[in-house]
């Protein structure tokens, strides 16, 4: 650790720059224990300790996620004694935030993460791996839904991190619009859901809204489609193989929403601001596929009482197995930053995050599923939307390849998708073609490893 | 940190010339004063090139370090572990007839018609008006500050209003243009597909044209208004006088101002991504975004590298032959 | 000056029409601060049904604005200073003295302005982390790192337009104060730095706008407590909603001081660019 000598010697030496208001910068609050370095408490006791943890967006703001952790970071703190620095991180900054601590080796001990980068991430060896010694510091491996836990790193090695919140695509459906137009049930397999949607789309509402311009919404919906012909987007060796001629009908029947079946209304291949909701929340649309959305919803003044919840269709009813999985396994991990010189204490977090109390009140709170087995009996997961979710999850989900180039599929195909849907509501013809063409253009853009 | 010294040491530096130092003053009196004098102009710069030594030659040497390595992911956590990849990186962008070096060739082109376009109608917006404004009329003032504001607004604010106007469903764009103006038969699209393109030339031009309109001001001002006398005397209208005078004088600000302009638009980073995101569509995807996406979206900063020293090699060429040209010009025109 | 009647006219039209570019998106501002979110997210319509200023209280809890613009203004204003400090300097070397160096100098300068942001991002970032372990000065992370980057963006411009200005001073006047018994500091501070400050606020306008919009860099090398405006505003972009009258009462309320202000010295922008940039 660096002396106070030198860093008061190089203060003098900016005394000049200082008094031309450069001070200004160090106060005002902010980073308090900036310069002065960590405080290492004495080893063996984690009391007094001070970890940070980055929490990622899941409430209606920063602020409103601030207000649901602090106090249950407060309760740690009182059965711990470890001090926890939160900060909530919007996910336009997430990433790039943590490549910055992963390149200075200086950031938060515990961090959340999207569960698609856990591979991503997993391949920068900057994060804790959970071998069975950290799983039993924690309560045991088997506390957790094996489904989350498959997408919590690359199979084979241990995982990256812990499942901290779960979601899982569902088909939501406006009843009433159902209703009047005489549809008693809500669509099980693609070709019910198109003609229903047809039936719905009249006098500027729509059967279907999807969000067109947002990469990840794409990716995901491709995958299942995909998988649901039985195809992957990588091989075994970890080879991306995107224009196999189903992964192209995946895409294309994805994008024909708009393009052929017109169920879909034209202006949604522009949104990437979660309109989607919107729109299915005022009426506008009578169905969407979403995750988890019964709080968003609720934001835009729909009762639940006014929607159903059913799984996302398949190709042919009552399908199973990779032709029956409905959902990408959606949700939140929390890792342990390895460079983390306060370990113990950070996994002590993890395991109060994932305890089974806590896992009911924030999964609770955020209106996803607890991925901790025990916690999923709860009486607030027990109602009707998240009971299906909870099955979806439970049996018809399945891990977006969990591989280092995951980020690298997630921008060339989710870009490609979107770009397909901007021709399609130009107006240009989406044919097997040109969805080919884009795909074979990504995969080829791929790093060659 | 030592930026610091020279401001610091700067009442001791200069013993009037000619006059003897005062006895048991603060001065070193065994530097010969030519000494000092040699090493004065090198203290006064010396701030200034630390600084940009720190922030921006020695990141930009790394930078270039960078480009020959294969820093991916994998090597992060310790850049210096990275192998080298020789001219891999280089390679692979330049290889224009495979995908990744047709993105990148696409993008460049994409790049340099959004600048031809941007610069230019910021250009000519820019001259039109401080022309036009040239002599005194009522209100005069209170138009030239409102001209202003898109210049002083942050950089978000003024991207994300239009973001906002260039929504396809509700967005007031389309509202004048097909629902009170009829002139479309369908809502277009703006933020994505081909418009896009069009969009953010729109967006460049509203925020960068006050900026030329600004120096050109400048420029007007320097002109005498004896040549404006002289030249109505000889019986030349305003049109004229404006294509005979004005135009050719301005001709050293509009050296500059373009130059400057052309280097701001073709990095701008800012305007696409506030509007676009981290995928800008197809028909948009400047360069900048296109390198953010390759380097920092999908962690592979070697080959993102290589393609910033391709563009700053590009942008070099260009300025050298810019400048050269246009001095040139200017050179036959003294002459 | 008798002007001819096509003169007038395409005078009218032409600075009518660029009134109405200039002035749309402004109205949009300030009618969508205005209206309640569920008009927003609705097709537009130039006059609003109803009106509330509910956003304008919104605004300062749904992200911490007014953290976030001290924040900006603290970066920028030291940037700013220190940025003309540090230009004025130099300009003042480059404009006086004849030195073997001197062109060299001012390309290498210049041609940091081509230097596109991406190139040097990671690596700088990589130098500020080892600065910050081996010195103990805390660059990354903090307002004094965003402070020094931002200030040499604009230091290239900044030197090169007071050089201009600079030059227009009549050399004699420094010689003369030097007679009169005063050092070359003395004579750029009592003479030179005086006559030039049209053009000195003129480099400090644009340094401070410079720093006042930058997103990239910001997204990287800010935190929670240090996060500028420029990022910050995002916030209002959440998981579930844009708050669209939100972000527009907040780009209103944050716009206002710096336009005002931006419009108060305009006049000096004026004459610093006639001198400086236009040489």
């Amino acid at each position: 650790m660096r002396t106070s000598s030198t860093s008061s010697r190089l203060l003098a030496a900016t005394a000049l720059v200082a008094a031309l208001g450069l001070t200004l910068s160090a106060c005002g609050g902010g980073n308090d224990d900036g310069g002065s370095g960590k405080t290492s408490a004495a080893p063996g006791s984690l009391k007094g300790q001070t970890i940070t943890y980055w929490a990622s967006n899941q409430g209606t703001s920063l602020d409103n996620d601030k207000q649901v952790l602090t106090p249950e970071l407060n309760k740690f703190t009182q059965q711990t004694g470890i001090k926890v620095k939160l900060e909530v991180i919007g996910w336009a900054d997430l990433l790039n935030r943590i490549l910055a601590a992963t390149t200075s080796g200086q950031g938060p001990d515990v961090l959340n993460i999207g569960n698609t980068w856990s591979a991503s991430l997993q391949a920068t060896g900057a994060l804790l791996p959970w071998d069975a010694a950290n799983f039993t510091a924690i309560g045991g491996k088997d506390r957790f839904a094996p489904a989350a836990i498959a997408s919590a790193g690359a199979a084979g090695k241990d995982p990256a991190a812990v499942p901290l919140y779960s979601m899982a695509y569902g088909l939501y459906y406006n009843k009433k619009m159902f209703a009047d137009a005489g549809i008693a049930t809500p669509p099980k397999t693609w070709d019910e859901l198109v003609a229903d949607g047809k039936k719905l789309t009249t006098g500027g509402h729509y059967g279907l809204a999807v969000e067109g311009g947002n990469g990840s919404e794409n990716i995901h919906h491709a995958f299942v489609l995909a998988k649901q012909r039985g195809s992957d987007w990588f091989d075994a060796s970890g080879k991306a193989t995107f224009d196999t001629p189903q992964n192209v009908a995946a895409v294309k029947q994805y994008v024909d929403f708009i393009a052929q079946d017109k169920i879909a209304a034209k202006g949604d291949a522009e949104y990437a601001q979660n309109q989607t909701i919107t729109d299915f929340a005022t009426g506008k649309a009578a169905m969407m596929m979403w995750q988890s959305a019964a709080t968003s919803i609720k934001a835009h003044g729909m009762t639940p009482d006014q929607y159903g919840v059913v799984p996302v269709p398949t190709q042919t009813a009552g399908a199973t197995g990779d032709a029956g999985i409905t959902s990408m396994v959606a949700g939140i991990n929390l890792a342990v930053f390895k460079n983390s010189s306060h370990q113990a204490a950070a996994v002590q977090l993890v395991k109060f995050l994932t305890s089974t109390p806590e896992q009911k009140i924030l999964n609770g709170t955020y209106g996803s599923l607890p991925p901790v087995k025990e916690a999923q009996s709860d009486p607030a997961f027990q109602t009707p939307d998240l009971k299906v979710l909870a099955g979806v999850l439970g049996s018809s989900a399945a891990p977006l390849p969990q591989v280092p180039n995951e980020s690298q599929f997630e921008t060339l195909v989710g870009t490609a998708v979107k770009d397909l849907f901007a021709d399609a509501a130009a107006g240009k013809s989406v044919t097997e073609d040109s969805v080919k063409a884009a795909l074979t253009k990504a995969q080829q853009q791929m790093p060659a490893s | 940190m030592t930026a610091t010294a020279p401001p610091r040491s700067a009442p001791e530096a200069g013993p009037p010339s000619g006059k003897k130092p005062a006895a048991g003053g603060r001065l070193r009196p065994r530097i010969p004063v030519r000494l000092r004098q040699l090493g004065l102009p090198y203290l006064l710069l010396f701030p200034a090139l630390i600084l940009e030594l720190l922030i921006h030659l020695i990141p930009m040497v790394f930078g270039i370090i960078i480009s020959f390595k294969g820093l991916t992911q994998f090597f992060i956590r310790d850049w210096g572990s990275a192998p080298w990849s020789g001219l891999d990186n280089y390679r692979l962008a330049v290889k224009f007839n495979q995908p990744v070096g047709e993105a990148l060739l696409h993008s460049f082109w994409v790049t340099c018609g959004f600048t031809i376009l941007s610069v230019g109608f910021c250009w000519l917006i820019g001259t039109a008006a401080a022309i036009l404004m040239q002599d005194a009329f009522r209100g005069r003032a209170l138009m030239r500050a409102v001209f202003l504001v898109p210049y002083a607004l942050p950089v978000y604010t003024a991207v994300i209003t239009w973001t906002f106007m260039f929504q396809q469903d509700t967005g007031l764009v389309n509202h004048v243009l097909h629902d009170q103006l009829h002139l479309t038969s369908d809502k277009p699209f703006w933020l994505i597909g081909p418009n896009s393109f069009w969009a953010l030339v729109i967006v460049s031009v509203w925020k960068g044209w006050p900026f030329a309109f600004l120096c050109l001001m400048a420029g007007l001002q320097n002109i005498p208004r004896e040549l404006y006398e002289a030249a109505a005397m000889d019986g030349a209208g305003v049109w004229q006088q404006i294509r005979k005078i004005t135009m050719p004088s301005l001709r050293p600000v509009n050296q500059v101002l373009i130059l400057v302009l052309f280097l701001w638009t073709f990095n701008d980073f800012n305007t696409p991504y506030v509007m676009f995101g981290q995928s800008a569509p197809h028909a948009a995807d400047l360069i900048s975004i296109h390198i953010y996406q390759s380097s920092f979206i999908t962690w592979n900063f070697g080959s993102g590298s290589a393609m910033s020293v391709l563009l700053l090699l590009f942008l070099l060429l260009v300025t050298a032959v810019y400048l050269l040209l246009t001095s040139r010009k200017r050179g036959d025109a003294d002459a | 000056m008798a002007s001819p009647k096509s003169f007038l006219w395409t005078r009218r039209i032409v600075l009518t029409l660029l009134l109405l570019f200039v002035l749309v998106p402004v109205y949009v501002m300030l009618s969508s601060s205005l209206k309640k979110l569920q008009d927003v997210q609705g097709s537009f319509k130039w006059i609003p049904s109803g009106l509330t200023i509910r956003p304008y209280i919104d605004i300062w809890s749904t992200v911490p604005l007014a953290h976030y613009f001290m924040n900006s203004l603290i970066v920028s204003v030291s940037a700013t200073l220190l940025s003309v400090a540090v230009a004025i300097f130099a300009a003042y070397g480059v404009s006086r003295y004849r030195f073997p160096g001197r062109r060299f100098f001012t390309i290498t300068v210049l041609s940091t302005q081509m230097f596109p942001g991406i190139l040097f991002l990671l690596p700088l970032f990589i130098i500020f982390v080892n600065i910050g372990n081996s010195t103990g000065i805390q660059l990354y992370g903090s307002r004094l790192g965003l402070i020094i980057t931002y200030l040499t963006f604009s230091l290239p411009f900044s030197i090169w337009m007071l050089v201009g200005y600079f030059d227009s001073i009549p050399r004699d006047l420094d010689e003369a104060a030097k007679v009169d018994g005063c050092g070359p500091f003395g004579a750029l501070f009592r003479v030179v730095v005086p006559a030039a400050i049209p053009g000195i606020i003129a480099v400090c306008v644009y340094a401070f706008m410079t720093a006042w919009g930058e997103v990239l860099f910001a997204s990287i090398m800010t935190n929670d407590s240090t996060r500028t405006l420029a990022v910050g505003l995002r916030g209002y972009a959440t998981q579930n909603d844009v708050y669209w009258n939100q972000v527009m009462a907040a780009s209103l309320v944050v716009s206002v001081p710096v336009v005002a202000g931006f419009l108060l010295l305009q006049r000096y922008l004026v004459a610093g660019l006639t001198a400086g940039a236009v040489k």
